[in-house]
């Protein structure tokens, strides 16, 4: 038994985690979620110089050949900096095509993917419906597609999309004419929402593509996303309570604000192994792969929540400004906790795989 | 990432399984009268009880290995085999004698211990001193070449069942609060010792009062010097929040908890079709899950010769908070007549939950309460500033 990460995890993290603090402490967290797109060049360019872009893509192609589980130490890194842009999206569908793509859509586009020089994401929900395919209209016949998908990260950037299908299955679509992009004025600034419109654009099917495997990826890397915001929340709060004075001490001095914090590093701390072996058990095939998916990010995405809201309250009047970081973590909380289905969603999802 | 045992344990575990078959399970089933204690001496002998101390002192002295001891308890417990003796004596005394106490004290009370012979309490709490326990006034001088002390303790677990006492004594009462303390041990059975038992709120009687009026003890029943009895106690102190938090006693008070669920009817239907209780039950598995895997990772750090920091200072307060939860929801699965006339006795059914219900408060309370744990956790583990004179 090692329940661990290897020294190779632990300096990829560490790289990723160092280069997000300085990029983001120079301007790019706050410019981007200013700015029109969320996109944030230097901070992108920077990632995928370190080759987080190439984790998890095969070796013969020029990626890592690594596994979930490292891509999601990175997005945990990544959401301890509220790190903006494509990433997620990216890498959910360098995912798909590493592991369902032909050898000639692979050689046609992981190379682009990996260097980060063509940006990709996923379509997978549609309105109304989270969890089940059946309930998509999104239908490919047999190579135009048609339907509509709803947040999509960072759709706007991207100029390939893997796209979820009714009957379970995933297409690939380069972005043409026959693709909309609607992007919605979002809550979480640092990775933009769209919706994507289909009609008649020329796709082809992943061979055995199963966008229940892919949403599982997804909810894992939301689950690692929160616990590094969830984790950053902790910190900042901690830190201010050291050093904000009123009534003459510091008020992390007042028990009432030490047990508040205290009580959040109950929640935040050891939910960290919830999502490393929501990874794993992905990375393994394992039997309780999904419902851990389901439960990681509902559990991790309420203790995300709260220590965001947490955070906002000790920071007080300064945590509620505009000017102030605190609300973008507190966002992209509001991001996690909803997109591709709420904690309840999830919940009810893991007690109907636990066999309840 | 390795979340299997490895070939070496799954060995070790299949000889455990032999040695249980041999001496626990086959006997039992054709109905022989195998006693604890000298199964307990067996299972010493094969290194799989007591590892932690030598020998000499009846241990069987393994080199640390907690991926071992893990194998030796899911073993045992699935063969409902006796494990190590349960009680205050071998989770906090011996590890303090081993730690810091003499030969002569070892020689004369770890084995013993172990076997069962010796039964102990735990003399800490006063009426005066709780969370505050530097706070303790009963006192203790050396007249004529021996102890005479007096005072009173409270909520002294088991004290109406043990020979002796582990307590600390105000024995220097010029010294500073921290610094005036001793560690005794004493003799239960002398006139000077009364014992009162003190019900308890489930109505069970486990804990009582002890007065100490003019109680004896010889001069050399000290551990550690004068005056350090505080430093003594610490190490017990650490020993027992460790097993409170335990993960595994947790996952199957989750696994009865489901099971209440799908006995239990709402509105004729099991509740466990009932989309609020699956939600409610959902939610405490993240946690419990949760505490399972941090409870992994602390111990692959300590297989790996790290520390585990701010994570090992938040096992208890994890477990009481889940422990709460469970009960409330318990309490909502039991329904009206369940909690209202919890009887029959015996059966198995709503009465074993109202011990749950009750007893996670006791676990909230006992060995630091919660808030002392918060205090502990926010300036030990976060390194918020002390608060004057609160002891964490
Ligand atoms: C089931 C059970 C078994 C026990 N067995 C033993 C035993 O065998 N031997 C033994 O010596 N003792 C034993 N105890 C006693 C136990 O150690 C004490 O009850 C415990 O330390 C709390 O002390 P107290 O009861 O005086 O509560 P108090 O210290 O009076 O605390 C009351 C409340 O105030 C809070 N509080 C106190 N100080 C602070 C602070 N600084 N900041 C914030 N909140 C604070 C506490 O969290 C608690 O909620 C047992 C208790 C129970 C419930």
């Amino acid at each position: 038994m090692k329940f661990l990460l290897s020294d190779d995890q632990i300096q990829l993290q560490d790289a990723v985690a160092r280069f997000a603090a300085d990029t983001c402490a120079a301007g790019a967290r706050r410019s981007a979620f200013e700015g029109e797109t969320g996109f944030d060049a230097a901070f992108w360019d920077g990632l995928m110089a370190l080759g987080a872009g190439a984790v998890s893509l095969p070796l013969e192609h020029g990626g890592l050949g690594l596994e979930l589980l490292d891509l999601a130490l990175i997005v945990e890194a990544i959401g301890y900096e509220a790190g903006p842009g494509p990433f997620l999206g990216h890498v959910l569908a360098g995912h798909a095509l590493s592991r369902w793509g032909s050898p000639t859509q692979q050689a046609e586009w992981i190379p682009k993917l990996a260097s980060g020089a063509t940006i990709a994401t996923v379509a997978l929900v549609e309105a109304g419906s989270e969890t089940s395919h059946y309930r998509w209209i999104t239908d490919l016949d047999p190579a135009s597609l048609n339907g509509q998908k709803a947040q999509s990260p960072n759709a706007e950037l991207a100029e390939l999309l893997i796209v979820g299908l009714r009957d379970g299955g995933l297409a690939l679509v380069a972005k043409g004419a026959e693709v909309g992009v609607e992007t919605c004025d979002d809550i979480d600034r640092t990775r933009r929402l769209s919706n994507v419109t289909f009609k008649n654009a020329a796709a082809e099917l992943l061979p055995g593509g199963r966008v229940d495997d892919l949403l599982d990826a997804a909810r894992v890397l939301v689950a690692a996303d929160a616990f590094g915001g969830a984790r950053r929340c902790l910190d900042m709060s901690t830190a201010y309570a050291k050093e904000r004075e009123q009534f003459g001490r510091a008020i992390g001095s007042f028990q009432a604000v030490k047990h508040q914090l205290a009580n959040l590093a109950v929640s935040v701390e050891p939910a960290r192994g919830l999502y490393w072996y929501a990874a794993h058990a992905y990375d393994r095939g394992l039997e309780d792969r999904a419902k851990m998916a389901s439960l990681a990010k509902a559990h991790l995405a309420d203790v995300f929540m709260q220590a965001a809201r947490v955070m906002i309250e000790v920071h007080g009047g300064l945590g509620y400004t505009w000017e102030h970081d605190a609300h973008i973590w507190f966002r992209r909380a509001m991001f996690d906790f909803a997109w591709l289905g709420t904690p309840q969603v999830h919940r009810a999802r893991s007690a109907q795989l636990s066999g309840w | 990432m390795e979340l299997e045992y490895g070939p070496e344990y799954e060995l070790f575990r299949s000889e455990v399984r032999q040695f249980l078959v041999e001496n626990w399970t086959k006997p039992v089933a054709d109905g022989a009268i195998v006693e604890a204690a000298s199964f307990r001496r067996q299972a010493t002998a094969k290194g799989y009880l007591y590892r932690g101390v030598p020998q000499r002192y009846g241990g069987s002295e393994q080199p640390a290995d907690p991926l071992k001891a893990r194998v030796i308890r899911e073993e045992f417990t699935r063969a409902r085999a006796p494990r190590e003796i349960e009680g205050p004596g071998v989770s906090m005394l011996v590890p303090t004698l081993l730690a810091v106490g003499e030969d002569w004290q070892k020689d004369r009370f770890v084995a013993k211990t172990l076997a069962g012979e010796y039964a102990w309490c735990q003399g800490y709490s006063e009426p005066h001193a709780g969370s505050d326990l530097a706070a303790l006034r009963t006192r203790g001088e050396i007249v004529d070449g021996t102890w005479r002390i007096s005072g009173q303790k409270v909520w002294t677990t088991l004290a109406h069942r043990a020979q002796f006492m582990f307590a600390l004594v105000r024995t220097e009462p010029d010294a500073p609060k921290h610094l005036g303390i001793s560690y005794l041990l004493i003799d239960m059975n002398q006139p000077g010792v009364t014992v009162r038992p003190l019900r308890q709120m489930s109505g069970g009687r486990e804990f009582n009062e002890v007065f100490l009026d003019d109680a004896r003890t010889p001069a050399d029943w000290i551990v550690g010097a004068r005056g350090a009895g505080w430093q003594v106690s610490r190490t017990t102190l650490r020993h027992e929040r460790d097993l409170v938090g335990g993960a595994g006693a947790t996952e199957d008070a989750f696994r009865k908890l489901v099971e209440l669920a799908r006995d239990a009817r709402c509105d004729g239907r099991p509740a466990l079709e009932s989309e609020d209780v699956r939600q409610a039950l959902a939610r405490i598995e993240g946690y419990v899950l949760a505490q399972r895997f941090t409870s992994y990772r602390q111990m692959s750090l300590e297989l790996a010769g790290q520390d585990a920091g701010l994570s090992g200072l938040l096992n208890k307060l994890n477990g009481t908070e889940i422990g709460h939860s469970m009960a409330n929801l318990a309490q909502e699965l039991i329904g009206s007549y369940g909690l209202l006339t919890p009887a029959p006795k015996g059966e198995r059914g709503p009465e074993k939950w109202i011990g749950q219900i009750m007893g996670s408060l006791g676990v909230a309370i006992a060995g630091g309460a919660s808030n002392i744990q918060r205090n502990i956790i926010a300036e030990r583990g976060l390194g918020l500033p002390r608060e004057g004179g609160a002891q964490s």
